[in-house]
């Protein structure tokens, strides 16, 4: 069919089962925003208040649905403010499609107005990129690109289109199947590894998974699952790992590294044979894997074989796609019983004592923990970066069904807002709990404009202690507590922030306003938002 | 140590860019990159020598075959393959030095390929430690300009790239 080639980009995406996109508009991109209006009923645009959150928003979503996601951004400054978030989702290999707008194919190279060389620019945060100097080429670009994102390891692909590439006329059909000579990713497991991994298995005396990010990326957690059910072995997660398993889970005993819990950490010292699955052990998670390394058995399972053996060397390495190969595992596996490490790591689970808080404020652990119990079971929770971030990823106590997103692998302050906006949008029957610090609302809460003008339902917890308390409590620590542009005076009143965006919100300063807070934040599903204050000098851990 | 690593890629713009890239930012070293057609007009193949460990090189490897137009790495041992570079060579040459240098020239199998009243220009293709060699014996007489392609390989036998 002839068409323009912006209403095949619209086409492409229709194909590709996209209903919502995240853009931001300018000259370099009106055609395609143009053709995206004559389906609006189809693929709703949501305009995000800056690139950045749109590509974090898509990512969000992207996470929940388990497919590719799209964010749109205009020539020169719209594509580079993306590429923040094009870096924090590579780094966690999250499936985004970008797709920016590019000057006129002639005067690409003459520094004409916002040209930016975006595909140069992001090639290191990238799984592919494409410049479209053929109109004709656009379906094929498209579907490699939604396949890339999507399969293997996924990961960030950005197109960049021209203008003029957007205004020219094309015939129009969308391919059934992609073909990339260069391109197969290993999905089953070698035979004979699994069988040797199997066996590693059986023998061990102390056993131990830990998972990754990978076991969302192949949505294998009932895998894992079963596997750690079957042969008794106990479960640790990275950061990106968590919510596969949750708090009532027997055999789990919480998140690896160096802002990790006890019980987690113990298990990696103690246990004799460590299955990795989807986990890069990256330096946050294993601060010293050559001691690991040495004392311990490392079947390392990774769909990317670049994984295997980069940070950690490996005694059995097996590559493949979790959810494949652990099925395949589990054909070989018997039953087992490991009561006696069990029980010894039993041992470092204790519950949670918490001071006494400062007059005007809560220990922000026990709020998350309070909060937690009183949360929907499958309400997903976005943290931010920075004490906040660990405070709700140790004090959480996730329950079934719950899901838990952050900026793992690129830390980027500012991700939470528009990710939980984007997973409410994905699955608009969870809810969507965001929790940051006073800094990093800082850097997204002008996307509580778009939650208002779209109708999306996020609850904001906002922890403010004044400070930059990561680092904060770095310069305390490392610095001699020589403390230097940590101090955030000149922060609005959040509360009357919010009020100003018509957003109900209320502050918690003792127990009674907690548990006021507490009973908002999991009662009626509306956007509403927290301030907690708590103590400027409180620890992570 | 010295690797060889042999890489076919899409004759795609910009694949050059993403490979060189893809060294800088990981901290791989080359020492030399040479990159050109193949028998397959859609597919060039490059040719890097590399420094590093085999944890380095292997890592190399697995990052270059993570580029989607990439779409064959082999590293070669030095037994493995033949290994050739072209360099041309301008020398500082008076009428009184050329019967020498042309003498240098016949043993080490280089050609002359231009000649001016004081300098000759000569032309060698063999392999990385003879062309340091070649340079060594002519320095002496002053050089004046270098230029080299970086180094091609090829495996001996009947094996090839992609087997
Ligand atoms: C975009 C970005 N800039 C800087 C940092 C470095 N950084 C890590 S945590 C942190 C402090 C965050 O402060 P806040 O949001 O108030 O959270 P808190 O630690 O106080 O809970 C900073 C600046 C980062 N991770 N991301
Ligand atoms: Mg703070």
């Amino acid at each position: 069919m002839k068409m323009s080639a912006s209403k095949a980009m619209v086409e492409c995406l229709k194909a590709e089962g996209i209903d919502t996109v995240y853009g931001y508009p300018g000259a370099a991109i009106c055609p395609f925003f143009d053709a995206l209006l004559d389906e609006e009923n189809t693929i709703r645009n949501i305009l995000v208040r800056h690139e950045a959150n749109g590509g974090h928003a898509a990512s969000g979503f992207a996470r929940m649905r388990g497919t590719p996601q799209v964010c749109i951004a205009t020539s020169g400054p719209g594509a580079v403010n993306l590429i923040t978030a094009i870096a924090t989702a590579y780094a966690d290999s999250i499936p985004i499609i970008a797709i920016t707008g590019q000057v006129a194919t002639e005067q690409i190279g003459s520094d004409a107005f916002q040209e930016a060389d975006i595909t140069g620019a992001a090639e290191p945060f990238v799984k592919h990129s494409y410049l479209v100097k053929d109109a004709n080429e656009i379906p094929r670009i498209f579907k490699e690109a939604f396949y890339i994102a999507g399969s293997g390891r996924p990961g960030p692909v950005l197109i960049d289109v021209p203008v003029d590439v957007q205004k020219a006329m094309i015939d129009f059909s969308y391919p059934k199947s992609v073909k990339i000579r260069s391109y197969k990713p290993t999905i089953k497991g070698n035979f004979m590894q699994v069988k040797r991994v199997a066996k590693a298995l059986k023998n061990a005396k102390r056993p131990l998974i830990c998972i990754g990010g990978g076991v969302f990326a192949s949505n294998a957690c009932e895998e894992v699952r079963k596997l750690s059910e079957i042969m008794d072995i106990p479960v640790i997660t990275t950061m990106m790992g968590i919510s596969c398993f949750n708090d009532e889970d027997r055999l789990f005993f919480g998140m690896i590294g160096t802002h990790g819990v006890k019980s987690a950490n113990a298990a990696a010292n103690d246990c004799d044979t460590l299955l990795l699955v989807g986990a890069r052990v990256g330096d946050r998670a294993v601060k010293t894997p050559l001691a690991l390394e040495e004392s311990t058995t490392i079947i390392h399972m990774d769909i990317d074989p670049a994984e295997i053996g980069k940070n950690i060397g490996t005694d059995i390495p097996l590559v493949g796609n979790a959810k494949d190969v652990l099925s395949q595992l589990l054909e070989q596996v018997e039953p087992m019983k490991h009561d006696e490490w069990v029980e010894h790591l039993e041992k470092y689970r204790k519950p949670r004592k918490f001071p006494k808080a400062k007059k005007g404020t809560v220990d922000p652990r026990q709020f998350i923990e309070k909060l937690s119990a009183a949360m929907p079971a499958d309400t997903t929770v976005v943290a931010d970066v920075g004490q906040n971030q660990i405070w709700a990823a140790t004090s959480y106590k996730l329950k079934p069904g719950g899901r838990f997103l952050t900026s793992g692998g690129m830390g980027t302050m500012g991700y939470s807002l528009p990710c939980a906006m984007g997973a409410k949008m994905a699955c608009p029957d969870r809810t969507s709990l965001q929790i940051c610090g006073d800094g990093s609302f800082q850097m997204q809460f002008m996307e509580m404009a778009t939650c208002v003008q779209y109708g999306v339902n996020v609850k904001i917890v906002v922890m403010t202690n004044n400070r930059l308390g990561m680092v904060r409590e770095l310069q305390d620590i490392g610095f001699n507590g020589r403390k230097v542009s940590v101090f955030l005076d000149g922060s609005p009143d959040f509360v009357k922030l919010a009020a100003a965006y018509g957003i109900p919100a209320m502050r918690v300063t003792d127990t009674r306003s907690m548990n006021k807070a507490i009973d908002a934040l999991a009662g009626e599903d509306r956007l509403m938002l927290v301030e907690v204050c708590v103590d400027e000098d409180a620890p992570t851990l | 140590m010295k690797h060889t690593i042999s890489v076919l890629v899409e004759n795609h713009s910009g694949v050059l860019s993403r490979i060189s890239g893809l060294f800088s930012r990981r901290g791989f070293n080359i020492e030399s990159l040479a990159v050109g057609p193949t028998e397959n007009p859609e597919v060039s193949r490059i040719t890097i020598i590399a420094d590093g460990d085999d944890h380095t090189v292997e890592q190399i490897e697995k990052q270059l075959n993570k580029l989607i137009e990439v779409i064959k790495v082999k590293s070669f041992r030095p037994s493995d393959c033949m290994a050739r570079e072209l360099m041309l060579l301008k020398v500082s040459a008076t009428a009184e030095k050329r019967q020498e240098i042309m003498t240098i020239c016949e043993i080490t199998e280089s050609k002359v390929i231009d000649l001016t009243v004081n300098t000759m220009t000569l032309e060698i293709c063999d392999k990385y430690d003879h062309l340091v060699k070649f340079v060594s014996l002519l320095e002496p007489y002053g050089i004046v300009e270098m230029v080299r392609t970086g180094t091609i390989a090829i495996q001996r036998g009947n094996e090839t790239i992609t087997k």
